[in-house]
């Protein structure tokens, strides 16, 4: 086929010319160009998840599972909440919102190194030499962009994330990391003008696809695919969703104005455009000295404020049963306080938060014993929390991916809902 | 526009017509290895295609090699000079002398300094540490070749400022946190050893052979050391700031205590791999733990180093990931792994030597297109490496910058300094890394392939700089040179892919100066696309 492209040819004519010209798939080349009136309504009504995610290991013992009493508990004291549970009395916003959040006290997860942690946490999966797993925000990608052809901007966006990988998904599904300030570096096409992008890529597909035919594996092929992703966005009016300063400053202040609170907002702009799948990093959880003086004055009140906020405005804007918000991280931390008034890493008995998208809310799932130190009853594993999160976005739990070896890999890592949350 | 045309009539000029101008030399060049650890080499790989019925792919083309080598050896895509001198090289043993040439470049030096930088205290520095007290004894290190046991024996016993003796700053790096060595301990098990036990801190190794005390006994060894960090007042600001920071001598003694899971108490004493060593007789525990490393008669530095560096060469260590190694994941080579370590040992730890088998082995002068009879061997899949190809893989941030420096002949363009330019690509480099702040300081790249490191392709400075066709460019020197279109264009591809135009290429060539009134125009456009394509990205 000809490869010369008039120069009034439009872009997105070209690059479906290229899509057809080589084994590529990529599904945001399907634009509409006539969306209707009622768009941003249907996009509203998408399903999305925003995992929260407390890098280094949030001591979930002061947070979402007090032990008044126990010679593990620790300064803080619980306080009721809007649910049937207690939390800390240092996440009073949350408590007011907890009629739509849930805590899920019994997870047990083996894994309580940072890398493992993460991995096993973000997939389901334990790391494994010979394959990498996706994260979960790149399973969702896979399941949900092809039914999403209106999306121009990743399906998986991580604000100061960056820990994620496609693995055998392929990078087209790999977690799209933004800083919380909105600002998406090279972004808009330099120097040269639209016709001269359309020259360029031109002969740029000829070269491209000479090294793909002569086979050398699956890498240049996917280089190929995350180009014409980034080509889509280049020019889309969706990468607005990234600009929160365009909020009214009222709103960025509710959600408090740090990389944080930002990144909330974006979260929440974001899963309005459509994006089935945002993470919102907040580091600074490794408390192996002081925890609790860091818990009190620094992480909590952000995580408070953050969420509270985020909550309040998917319950205002009618969102708040189509969008499932997670909260964790690696693992929780030791019921035993140290010498340095901290807590070390502890995957054996630990919480997280869970609500929102048609989720129950007000409910705590488990519990540990006295302690803290070992779970009482049913324990739940990584594959457990994103089954029930497949069960919100409507993800059937009966799909099975093929690793590039070829071996199956159930979605979830054959991981069940949780029953008392659906 | 007839200019144009004329170059189409010449555009299927293959290599041959290239190369005829090579003038014969008085005998090859004599290679400075012993040619039978190459055969020996050569064999156990064979033994592997053989057991597994797989044939290898034929010979790289010579310069598709050469830019392999450079970017491997030096960390960048070789001069437009160089790629052409080579052509037309006769030499038999070009190939041999390319390595050695590379080998005592400044480049090598450079190249390597920052891999090790990057691997001992991570691509963000962190606080307190200085990356350039550190550059500054790898440099050395590098340029000396000084025997590897030894750079790591003062690498772990260093004392001192950590700008006098930049050896210091691995274990300052490792010592941000007050965590009584534990990463220390995981980390120098991990880079130097190629044993991972971060694990065992708290539990026995699920899967490998390591247990919880083996750990602690460790750990002791890091017991000795304490760093000290020094401030003072900012005159201008009246307010306290970093000064320096050292490595001191602690005068803990007596066993390390660590938990049990079942909350038991329990005490360790330095062990190496198990073994009881004497300890507190003098000597600091770091020192008789660099000792235990050095004299160890499994020699399991030199089989780390070993497998560490096939895997920089072929893209797959003999395990994966290299730095897991021990009985729970066995070797995809054992004998050529053992046989590699004996060597290393022999010939005292020396890196250039062992760079030498690697580069000069018959594996590694490969293609990396598969053939019908090797499809299996294809680890990016999951299977066992055979090497019967060369495995394609990405270049790094620091080789892509590095690169794009090259292909915009930018060391011309710009006169700025050394320290200047070097600052401008730490700062370039800083944009892809993140750090998760944890007690491992662990931290990610963005620079994996995914979306912004596209759009800094498409659209970053690097690229535009290097297409602007600017007066001092590589692009403008070709441009403006009397050469005809047709060698213009052959330069753009050689410079850009070390590879000569094809008839496809050609013929999206004639349609990109078609659009364009101006040939300068189109010439940067074609530059563009060869810059931002996978044949250029990739080391193949």
């Amino acid at each position: 086929m000809s490869l010369y492209i008039p120069g009034s040819m439009d872009r997105r004519h070209f690059m479906r010319h290229l899509a057809a010209g080589s084994a590529a798939t990529v599904p945001a080349f399907g634009f509409l160009n006539h969306l209707s009136a009622n768009a941003d309504q249907v996009r509203r009504n998408e399903k999305a998840c925003i995992l929260v995610w407390l890098g280094g290991g949030p001591p979930t013992i002061d947070m979402w599972d007090l032990k008044p009493g126990s010679k593990n508990g620790g300064e803080f004291r619980p306080i009721s909440t809007k649910g049937d549970l207690q939390i800390s009395e240092h996440l009073p916003k949350i408590a007011q919102q907890m009629d739509v959040l849930s805590v899920v006290r019994s997870m047990s997860t083996r894994e309580a190194d940072h890398t493992r942690g993460r991995y096993y946490m973000q997939t389901a999966y334990v790391p494994n030499p010979t394959v990498t797993h996706p994260s979960f925000g790149s399973v969702v990608s896979h399941e949900l962009s092809s039914k999403r052809k209106y999306l121009e901007i990743p399906a998986f966006v991580s604000v100061g994330g960056g820990s994620g990988s496609s693995g055998f998904l392929g990078m087209t599904h790999a977690p799209f990391v933004v800083d919380s300030n909105g600002q998406i570096r090279n972004a808009t096409q330099g120097a040269v003008d639209r016709r001269r992008l359309d020259q360029r890529l031109a002969m740029w597909n000829v070269v491209e696809d000479g090294f793909i035919k002569s086979d050398r594996g699956d890498l240049p092929q996917a280089h190929k695919d995350v180009y014409g992703k980034a080509v889509n966005l280049m020019t889309s009016q969706q990468m607005q969703a990234f600009q929160v300063n365009k909020e009214d400053p009222k709103v960025i202040e509710a959600y408090g104005n740090n990389n944080f609170g930002r990144g909330m907002l974006m979260a929440r702009r974001l899963v309005e455009e459509g994006v089935p799948f945002v993470e919102v990093n907040l580091g600074g959880w490794d408390l192996h000295s002081q925890v609790f003086n860091t818990l009190r004055d620094q992480r909590l009140p952000t995580l408070d404020q953050g969420i509270s906020a985020l909550v309040q405005d998917l319950k205002s804007r009618g969102m708040m049963n189509n969008v499932t918000i997670v909260c964790m991280g690696e693992f929780g931390r030791t019921p035993r306080i140290n010498q340095d008034t901290g807590r070390d890493h502890w995957a054996a008995s630990w919480s997280l938060l869970i609500g929102g998208g048609g989720l129950k809310g007000g409910v705590a799932v488990g519990s540990t014993d006295k302690d803290g130190v070992a779970i009482e009853g049913k324990s739940y594993l990584p594959g457990d929390i994103w089954a029930t999160v497949c069960k919100a976005l409507g993800i059937p739990l009966n799909i099975v991916h093929t690793s590039k070896r070829g071996r199956p890999m159930k979605i979830a890592n054959g991981g069940n809902p949780i029953e008392e949350l659906i | 526009m007839k200019k144009h045309i004329a170059f189409l009539l010449l555009g299927l000029i293959c290599w041959s017509s290239v190369a005829t101008a090579a003038d014969k030399q008085e005998g090859a060049y004599r290679v400075k290895f012993d040619p039978a650890v190459v055969a020996e080499i050569d064999r156990l790989i064979k033994q592997g295609w053989d057991d597994n019925e797989v044939s290898p792919s034929p010979r790289a083309e010579d310069v598709t090699w050469l830019r392999r080598v450079y970017l491997d050896l030096v960390g960048h895509i070789p001069p437009l000079s160089v790629v052409e001198a080579f052509l037309k090289d006769s030499d038999e043993n070009k190939r041999a002398r390319i390595i050695d040439e590379l080998l005592e470049s400044r480049g090598y030096v450079e190249n390597w300094t920052t891999i090790w930088t990057n691997e001992l205290i991570g691509r963000q520095t962190p606080d307190r540490v200085s990356r350039n007290g550190m550059q500054k004894f790898l440099r050395e290190a590098f340029a000396k070749n000084r025997r590897w046991d030894e750079v790591v024996y003062d690498i772990l016993t260093a004392e001192g400022h950590f700008e006098e003796n930049g050896a210091v700053n691995y274990l300052l790096s490792q010592m941000t946190m007050r965590d009584e060595g534990v990463q220390a301990t995981a980390k120098t098990c991990r880079v130097f050893l190629g044993v991972q036990v971060q694990c065992t801190q708290c539990h026995n190794h699920p899967f490998n052979d390591w247990k919880q005390n083996q750990f602690w006994e460790f750990n002791s060894f890091f017991r000795q050391v304490r760093r000290v960090d020094h401030r003072r007042i900012d005159p201008q600001t009246g307010r306290q700031v970093d000064d320096y920071s050292e490595l001191l001598p602690d005068n803990f003694s007596g066993p390390v205590y660590y938990e049990r899971r079942s909350g038991l108490m329990q005490v360790a004493y330095p062990k190496y791999f198990g073994e009881t060593v004497e300890f507190d007789n003098g000597e600091s525990r770091i020192k008789i733990l660099a000792e235990s490393i050095k004299g160890d008669p499994n020699n399991q530095l030199a089989r780390s180093m070993v497998n560490r560096m096939w895997g920089h060469f072929f893209g797959f260590g003999f395990t994966r990931p290299i730095d897991d190694m021990g009985p729970h994941n066995p070797a995809s080579h054992p004998l050529l792994l053992e046989y590699l370590t004996e060597q290393f040992v022999k010939s005292e730890h020396d890196l250039k030597m062992l760079m030498r088998w690697v580069a000069n082995s018959s594996a590694y002068q490969l293609s990396s297109e598969f053939n019908s009879k090797n499809q299996i061997d294809n680890p990016a899949a999951g299977e066992m490496p055979l090497f019967s190809h060369l495995y394609i893989k990405p270049m790094n941030a620091e080789q892509l910058f590095d690169s794009l420096m090259v292909a915009a002949n930018a060391d011309e363009m710009s006169k700025a300094n050394y320290e200047e330019s070097s600052r401008r690509r730490s700062q370039w480099l800083q944009q892809f890394v993140t750090t998760f702040g944890t007690d491992e300081n662990d931290e990610s790249t963005t620079f994996n392939g995914s979306i912004p490191q596209a759009l800094m392709m498409m659209n970053g400075e690097l690229v535009e700089t290097a297409t602007k066709c600017e007066q001092g460019s590589l692009l403008h020197r070709i441009v403006f040179s009397n050469d005809k279109d047709v060698r213009k264009v052959q330069q753009l591809y050689l410079a850009a892919l070390c590879r000569l135009p094809n008839a496809r290429d050609t013929a999206a060539i004639k349609k990109l100066f078609q659009m364009n009134s101006d040939p300068n125009v189109a010439y940067q456009d074609l530059y563009w696309a060869l810059l931002n394509s996978n044949e250029f990205i990739f080391i193949r």
